[in-house]
């Protein structure tokens, strides 16, 4: 079987995967979880070995298909408990700081 | 119930959820009687068990309304008017709901989880929300924002996780029930080291709409107890189909009560199969669990069942997969802390876009063993790596479910001890999360199967006196399978041991709690 | 915001240059409820979504512990537009996750189809005014949910760039959405543009059939991304594509395609590269500006949906589905021709504006097939054109139809009707109640009537006179004076009548 396992984790991958998941980690963190992480990911990695092409996925424990609702209208909730927990609201609706970034 | 009664004096919190009920359905008992004993006995020892995050300051008000409506007439379901402590991972209107993170603090949800309205509905008395690890990821309730949870056998030492509040609120007589939800193990590793009993359901057996979900495929609610009955009682409250919940079984339950009283009922187990499973036990494994775990088995037999030895040789690789696709659905599953709909937000100095808002609040909200999982989720499902890590995880996740259908057409259950250890001391493995993730070692296996699995109380570990404790699984769907045998199993090591294993707890209310609990570690408790 | 980008005359690029297209139609289902939550969904027939955040469910938020249910209807219709798009259904198709922060996405990540949607490999044929005939392939038609909505509040121009902060309004969170992909479309030359434009309008006949979607682009119901680039001809290589977005009405696609053709083929001429990467469009001043560039750092994460299972249609459903599909829209083309008794030249002119659907929905709603086409291809048209939006965004056919009929009882003149219309478009209410507001109805009123020919023809004696003596031309200047006195609002004929009627009383 070709060796599939990818090289080893370094602090570039560690921040960019931080940037992906949105966190702003320190550099002290990002030193410490590539170490961690460089460790755990060694151990976990034995998964390639069993997983051969002729094994199939399995996502659900119990397999089920084919789970739908009715096209039937449900109760909302109310304007006040849909931004009860909001940070920050203006008038009805959810305020954030200026995006940064475009839409996808 | 043998023995529970009567080792317990006539302490009111001492007496188990099926007592209870009883009493209070002859009128013996009043709910608010109840319900002010459990919070009396909060009061006297949650400083240093630190079990609940929140204590439910409706619970005396919802009591009364359940005794108004006994009076009345009214026909109540049979834990009604029965005091139950929830785990914070479950949506509650009316208590904040923290998930034990700092991202959550104070934040009340606008819904009731379904097991939450299915509760009420039952009319049982939620008394608090219970402590736990951040987001349910650990073993040792330690990586909770609001401090540790002290296990009531010894307050030095971790009750056990991710539900640790749970178990040791119902170990330490705080509540007589308890829910909690199990994606590794974190309802029955924590039942093993406090001497209590915690069931995982079959996936889908119970709803998970209203539960903060950390890996979806996993994550699976269910009761904790001191009994089995109380389990199989509460399981009956909270299981059943839930149309919001698409991964809800639509399985006709039978009631799980009367399968644990019938296994209670019959002290046999005569033509029962049980499997030992070769690969979840012997090195790793502590001496006293060990040893308890083959008196256990000796027991069994002696009772008639047929001990088989199954191997399960995908098992080795379960704790891999697990920590592959837990931290790979969490890592997608918590993108919705966000500081935009609810919960924390911190803006970072001098402001900052919402992508600079949404990140700093991430890194403060969030604990370090989150950021890990999170961190690592999102490496495994990364472009590139996706086939070599979640894609293999999902493969070996087939291979242990084709290892239980091969064990369980040679065994009708499966059994091995509930954890490898008995609870360790609080920071002894918190430097290490490798070593933490081997916690799980016995009860992961399951989750990825989606099979129900059990861990009630096997004894005393002869080198320590911690509770040490045994895990059945059954097939997925036979969940009543494993109230029978664990009713059994329960009554045989009760009546070889004279008495009950929580009796012999050092909280236990006929007793005064340990000296030690002075020499606490600082900053756990409120 | 102002371009500055140079462009290359349409038929010089053309001829340097071969156009390669590829198109992602996003169309919102109307079913009742969202696509994973039972909130009602604002793209449903008649749903006012204008006050924010009242069509939400914990679901629509993406509030913690809450998890999604599949609407079988949206399923339903899915399988429906499959079909109808010649595609094969997939026996098994799955949900996935797509992950990626942004503040309209609740769960910061959409649950969409990866690699088994529920669609693929489908044919649609278009056809042009020029007759010809393009076979475009579907790729694939995938079921998804659409994002909130975001206000971008502060800085001069409204837009994210530039903004102080944001609002978000999660009711269009959840609304069940299908992706119609299509594959790489070459080959469309000079007519690539107006290629564009008919294909987007094929799909809306579709969904329209369908009865699946309201299908109105400017109220993002139906919304294109257009991929284009360009090959250097006989290079046989393949350029770099941007994806246009925003593109929200038939008449912007097609003028969007023509305008990245020629920004793209003056970069391209000039020795410059294109980059990938989305450009929006501005219907203002009829431009596209550069948005997010595709990078490396584009990881979505794609994995199976954990809360949601596959979804497996049986052969019988299948089949049911596709026994109710309306006819194919070539037959369909053909039948409506006939029944209308249009010619080749008028139905060709219903077909290039697009306005196909609308002229049915009107003839379906009492209007003549004549008058039907007249309106929409004639004033609706016009001051759509004036306005720079698609005529089906001003006036529903119900209007149009209720429109022709005043006209054709005899209420309204064909002048006042253009009246009434102007005050649909702005919103004073239906026809009638235009008609009752302004005070158009032409005054039917003999009494009236007879007393302004009476008073015009006493002011008029050798008017008077010439009638009586046969010469009932000279008629025309008093129904001239009674028009006028009347503001217009009277039946010419109807006066003509009268007064020839009074000149010949003694």
């Amino acid at each position: 079987m070709p060796d599939t396992t990818p090289p080893p984790l370094d602090s570039a991958q560690v921040a960019h995967l931080a940037s992906l998941a949105r966190i702003a980690l320190t550099a002290d963190e990002i030193e410490k979880l590539t170490g961690e992480l460089g460790v755990i990911i060694e151990s976990i990695a034995k998964v390639s070995e069993v997983a051969t092409p002729d094994v199939p996925a399995t996502s659900h424990p119990i397999p089920l298909s084919n789970v739908f609702r009715p096209d039937v209208p449900g109760a909302t909730l109310t304007v006040e408990q849909a931004l009860s927990g909001a940070p920050e609201r203006d008038g009805d609706r959810f305020k954030v700081s200026a995006i940064l970034g475009e839409e996808q | 119930m043998s023995g529970h009664g009567a080792v317990s004096g006539d302490s009111l919190i001492s007496l188990s959820a099926s007592v209870l009920a009883e009493r209070l359905h002859s009128g013996e008992l009043s709910s608010v009687e109840v319900t002010q004993a459990h919070l009396d006995r909060i009061a006297e020892v949650d400083g240093d068990i630190h079990a609940f995050l929140h204590v439910s300051a409706d619970a005396l008000k919802t009591a009364a309304e359940v005794d108004g409506a006994r009076r009345l007439g009214a026909k109540l379901s049979p834990l009604a008017g029965v005091p139950v402590a929830i785990k914070d991972v479950l949506c509650t209107q009316d208590m904040p709901s923290t998930a034990g993170s700092r991202i959550l603090e104070g934040w009340i949800p606008p819904y009731d989880a379904t097991v939450v309205a299915k509760l009420r509905k039952a009319r049982l008395i939620p008394l608090g929300k219970t402590n736990m690890d951040e987001f349910a990821m650990g073993s040792s309730t330690e990586h909770s924002a609001f401090g540790p949870t002290h296990n009531p056998w010894d307050l030095e030492r971790i009750p056990g996780g991710s539900g640790g509040g749970s178990a040791a609120a119902v170990a330490a007589f705080e509540a007589p029930l308890a829910l909690g939800s199990d994606t590794g193990g974190s309802i029955r590793q924590p039942a093993a080291v406090t001497g209590t009993v915690g069931m995982k359901p079959t996936y889908g057996g119970v709803s998970r709409y209203g539960a903060i979900a950390l890996a979806s495929s996993l994550d699976q609610v269910g009761p904790v107890t001191r009994t089995v009955l109380d389990a199989a009682l509460l399981h009956d409250v909270i299981g059943g189909h839930d149309e919001h919940d698409s991964t809800s079984l639509t399985d006709a339950w039978p009631s799980f009560a009367d399968a644990a009283r019938a296994g209670a009922a019959s002290g046999s187990l005569t033509g029962v199969r049980v499997g030992v499973v070769k690969e979840l036990g012997g090195e790793g494994f502590q001496a006293g669990v060990s040893a308890r775990f083959a008196e256990a088995l000796d027991l069994m037999a002696s009772a008639g069942a047929e001990i088989v030895e199954v191997s399960a040789p995908s098992f080795r690789y379960a704790i891999a997969a697990y920590y592959l696709i837990l931290p790979a659905e969490a890592s997608s599953n918590l993108a919705k802390f966000d500081s935009v709909r609810f919960g924390l937000r911190v803006n970072p100095p001098g402001g900052g876009t919402v992508e600079d808002v949404m990140a700093a609040t991430r890194e403060v909200g969030f604990g370090p063993e989150v950021k890990r999982r999170i961190i690592l989720g999102t490496y495994a499902l990364s472009a590139g790596y996706y086939d070599a890590y979640y894609g293999s995880a999902q493969k070996v996740r087939t291979l242990i479910q084709r290892d239980f259908d091969s064990a369980f057409s040679r065994a009708d259950v499966l059994v091995s001890p509930a954890a490898p250890t008995t609870a360790f001391k609080l920071g002894e493995k918190l430097e290490d999360p490798l070593a933490m993730y081997l916690n799980d070692v016995t009860t992961i296996p399951a989750n990825l199967a989606g099979v129900p699995g059990m861990g009630l109380p096997m004894g005393l570990a002869p080198e320590d006196g911690l509770p040490t404790g045994i895990q059945i699984m059954a097939p997925a769907h036979e969940d009543a399978r494993i109230y029978t045998v664990g009713a059994t199993l329960e009554a045989l090591l009760e009546q070889s041991w004279g008495r009950t294993l929580i009796s012999q707890a050092p909280g236990h209310p006929s007793m005064p709690l340990p000296d030690e609990r002075a020499a606490r570690l600082e900053g756990g408790t409120r | 915001m102002t371009s500055t980008a140079d462009l290359m005359d349409f038929d010089k690029a053309l001829e340097l240059f071969e156009p390669v297209l590829g198109f992602e139609v996003h169309v919102e289902l109307n079913t009742k409820t969202k696509m994973f939550s039972p909130a009602p969904n604002p793209a449903a027939p008649g749903a006012d979504a204008s006050e924010p955040n009242t069509m939400v469910t914990p679901v629509c938020l993406g509030l913690p512990g809450s998890l999604p249910v599949v609407n079988e209807q949206a399923i339903r219709f899915s399988i429906s537009l499959g079909l109808a798009l010649g595609c094969e259904i997939a026996p098994t198709s799955r949900f996935a996750r797509k992950n990626y922060f942004y503040p309209d996405l609740a769960k910061n990540y959409q649950i969409s189809q990866y690699d088994e949607p529920i669609a693929h490999d489908g044919l649609v044929e278009v056809e042009l005014a020029n007759g010809k005939t393009f076979r475009i392939e579907i790729e694939r038609a995938h079921m998804e949910e659409d994002a909130g909505k975001l206000t971008h509040v502060g800085g001069a121009t409204g837009r994210i760039q530039g903004a102080d902060y944001s609002l978000v309004d999660y009711n269009r969170a959840g609304v069940p959405l299908v992706e119609i992909v299509t594959k790489m479309i070459t080959g469309a030359e000079h007519d690539a543009p107006e290629l564009a434009k008919a294909y987007v309008s094929a799909i809306r006949d579709i969904v329209v059939a369908l009865g699946i979607s309201e299908a109105r682009m400017e109220r993002g119901n139906l919304r294109c991304d257009a991929n284009i680039s360009l090959s250097p001809r006989g290079s046989g290589e393949l350029g770099t594509r941007t994806e246009t977005k925003n593109v929200n009405s038939l008449r912007s696609v097609e003028r969007a395609i023509r305008y990245e053709i020629q920004r793209q083929a003056a970069i391209l001429a000039a020795g410059g590269a294109i980059i990938q990467e989305t450009r929006h469009w501005h219907e203002d001043s009829g431009t596209t500006s550069a948005g997010r560039p595709k990078s490396d750092a584009d990881d979505y994460r794609y994995f199976p949906e954990p809360d949601l299972l596959p979804v497996e249609p049986s052969r019988a459903l299948i089949e049911e589905l596709r026994s109710a599909l309306p006819e194919p829209p070539a037959v369909r083309r053909r039948r409506l021709k006939e029944s209308w008794g249009f010619t080749d030249l008028e139905f060709q002119d219903v077909l290039n504006s697009g306005l196909l659907v609308e002229v049915e929905s009107t003839v379906a709603a009492g209007a003549s097939p004549a008058q039907a086409r007249k309106w929409w291809t004639g004033e609706i048209a016009r001051l759509a054109n004036v306005a720079a939006v698609d005529p089906s965004s001003l006036v529903s056919p119900a209007d149009v139809a209720a429109l022709v009929a005043l006209v054709e009882s005899g209420e309204l003149t064909d002048r006042l009707a253009r009246q009434v219309l102007e005050g649909v478009i702005a919103g004073e209410g239906s026809p009638s109640e235009v008609v009752e507001k302004r005070g158009l109805k032409v005054v039917s009123d003999d009494g009236a009537l007879i007393a302004a020919i009476d008073e015009a023809l006493a002011s008029q004696p050798d008017v008077l006179e010439k009638i009586r003596d046969g010469k009932v031309q000279a008629a025309g200047a008093v129904i001239g004076a009674v028009m006028k006195a009347m503001h217009g609002q009277a039946d010419a004929a109807r006066v003509r009548e009268l007064v020839l009627e009074r000149a010949t009383t003694p």
